[in-house]
């Protein structure tokens, strides 16, 4: 069964006073109204959350959003995959669509960052890696470090080049009525700014964030009943790699992005040159070039060419994050896959406004822990 | 104390272990202990906006052994921990020096009894 997206939302991303159930409350609500869709309508609701509970001490959001949208007796369910939970989410919601289970599904992703310290929500966030890790104090940022200091040494890539991803992503969320961050920056600021972890500066990290962003989903058949707009998910897949980072054979390539990237290529009946715009995990810069590279648009270690050369720019031949990225839109951990699938469905069906470029076909590659889980969602225009 | 690498019965080696080989599936038979041995800096940060109970700076290092004269199937191991200076250099070789206690177990998110706190870090030989 072919599964349609027929609406979509998101709400500001940022510091918001809303706490997750008022925040996935908003999300929800929009996206329901942008398809169109009532509430008894809904069988199936998907939460994407990584950690209400550690961040807020808040559990079982999915009734609690179940019963705040009027979904009853839909089935509902929260779905944690740490950074891909968004991602993840939409596998849940393609998987329901497509076996029957459900006519109508509605995935909302959410998380509530910005109360705790930045220590604070750094540790939660740590505390997905290895007590070998862990002991350590290893923390995302610093795998992210790593990983650029390795890809810069070994490939001969200028510093300036992940600077240039930052600069490219800022420029995008100007446009971006949602992002956390509307303001240009230019490489200068991006090389200048505090150490987080040498060679990685500030900006070279996304902030963190408050926000949610939603999802309708229906069969074809029902799509074409209730709109002429609608973008299809053509390919989906999701694979993992090692928990433990420094267990990977070669530290420039996450596994799980080459591998769920194949897949849903092959189920879509596509290959990366089809791909005429993208939204990828850019957590950290040095993300961009790796996914690049694992979804086959750039050979391994050539990604900061084309990003030198201009092609991931809005007006370049594949543009790459025009939502403005996780650098400049912010990233709600469980929303963040949700707002990827938000901006490539705009995208295609045409409404992004001043972002707008010409796309039948998006991928959205989203990445939890370090490349620990992806999932890689490609849609296509009708 | 020791700093043990595992090693599963088709001589894949791992640090830290796994319940089974993530190589080939075979259960994890042996340890090999890393302490004495000198590895090589593969790449390194210093990394300044650490979590509660971390040290600040915190260098910290991906350290390759090689086991490449030894009866295994791997050619080599890689470890990950902090480096006992801030100043450390891709290539550089390191040994590895006990610390009972690499970060404040009472600061963090994690219940500290569901962990082992101590461990080794990276010196410059």
């Amino acid at each position: 069964m072919t599964v349609a997206v027929i609406g979509a939302s998101m709400t500001k991303f940022g510091e918001r006073d809303a706490w997750i159930r008022e925040l996935i409350a908003q999300a929800g609500e929009a996206a329901l109204d942008d398809a169109g869709v009532e509430p008894a309508d809904v069988d199936h609701l998907y939460v994407s959350n990584m950690a209400s509970g550690e961040f807020e001490g808040q559990g079982g959001i999915m009734n609690a959003l179940a019963h705040d949208l009027g979904l009853m007796p839909a089935y509902s369910e929260r779905v944690d995959q740490t950074s891909s939970s968004g991602g993840a989410g939409i596998y849940e919601a393609w998987q329901s669509i497509a076996s029957g289970a459900s006519d109508m599904t509605l995935l909302v992703g959410g998380e509530k960052m910005t109360h705790r310290s930045t220590a604070e929500s750094t540790d939660i966030i740590a505390s997905i890696t290895h007590p070998a890790e862990y002991k350590h104090g290893l923390t995302l940022p610093s795998f992210a470090g790593m990983t650029a200091r390795h890809y810069l040494e070994r490939f001969d890539a200028p510093r300036d080049s992940l600077a240039k991803v930052a600069v490219k992503n800022h420029k995008n969320g100007v446009d971006n009525p949602h992002a956390q961050f509307r303001k240009e920056i230019d490489e200068e600021t991006a090389l200048e700014s505090p150490i987080v972890a040498d060679p990685l500066r500030l900006y070279d990290f996304c902030p963190i964030t408050d926000g949610s962003s939603g999802l309708v989903f229906t069969t074809e058949e029902k799509a074409k009943e209730i709109t002429d707009d609608y973008a299809v998910v053509s390919g989906i897949a999701g694979a993992t790699d090692t928990h433990v980072v420094h267990e990977r054979d070669d530290p420039t390539v996450m596994g799980g992005v080459v591998d769920s990237s194949d897949m849903a290529y092959e189920m879509a009946g596509i290959g990366p040159d089809d791909i005429d715009v993208a939204e990828l995990h850019d957590m950290f810069t040095i993300l961009e070039f790796l996914q690049m590279e694992g979804c086959g648009f750039a050979e391994h270690g050539e990604a900061w060419k084309q990003v030198e050369q201009g092609r991931t720019e809005k007006d370049g031949e594949l543009p790459i994050n025009t939502s403005g990225g996780l650098k400049s839109k912010g990233h709600p951990l469980g929303a963040s896959g949700v707002a990827q699938g938000y901006e490539i469905y705009k995208q295609l069906v045409g409404e992004a406004g001043p972002r707008q470029v010409e796309a039948d076909t998006g991928l959205a590659c989203n990445v939890g822990g370090f490349g620990n889980c992806v999932i890689t969602t490609i849609m296509e225009a009708r | 104390m020791s700093f043990d690498a595992h090693v599963c019965e088709n001589g894949h080696v791992t640090y830290p272990g796994h319940t089974l080989c993530p190589e080939c599936g075979a259960k994890q038979t042996e340890t090999l202990d890393l302490s004495g041995r000198t590895g090589e800096v593969v790449t390194w940060t210093k990394s300044t906006a650490t979590p509660p109970g971390v040290r600040a700076p915190n260098t910290i290092a991906i350290v390759q052994f090689d086991l490449g004269g030894e009866d295994l199937t791997d050619d080599y191991v890689r470890a990950v921990g902090q480096v006992t200076t801030e100043a450390v250099e891709t290539g550089d070789a390191v040994e590895p020096v006990y610390a009972e206690e690499l970060r404040d177990p009472e600061a963090g998110i994690k219940v500290p009894e569901s962990q082992e706190w101590d461990g080794y870090r990276f010196e410059s030989v």
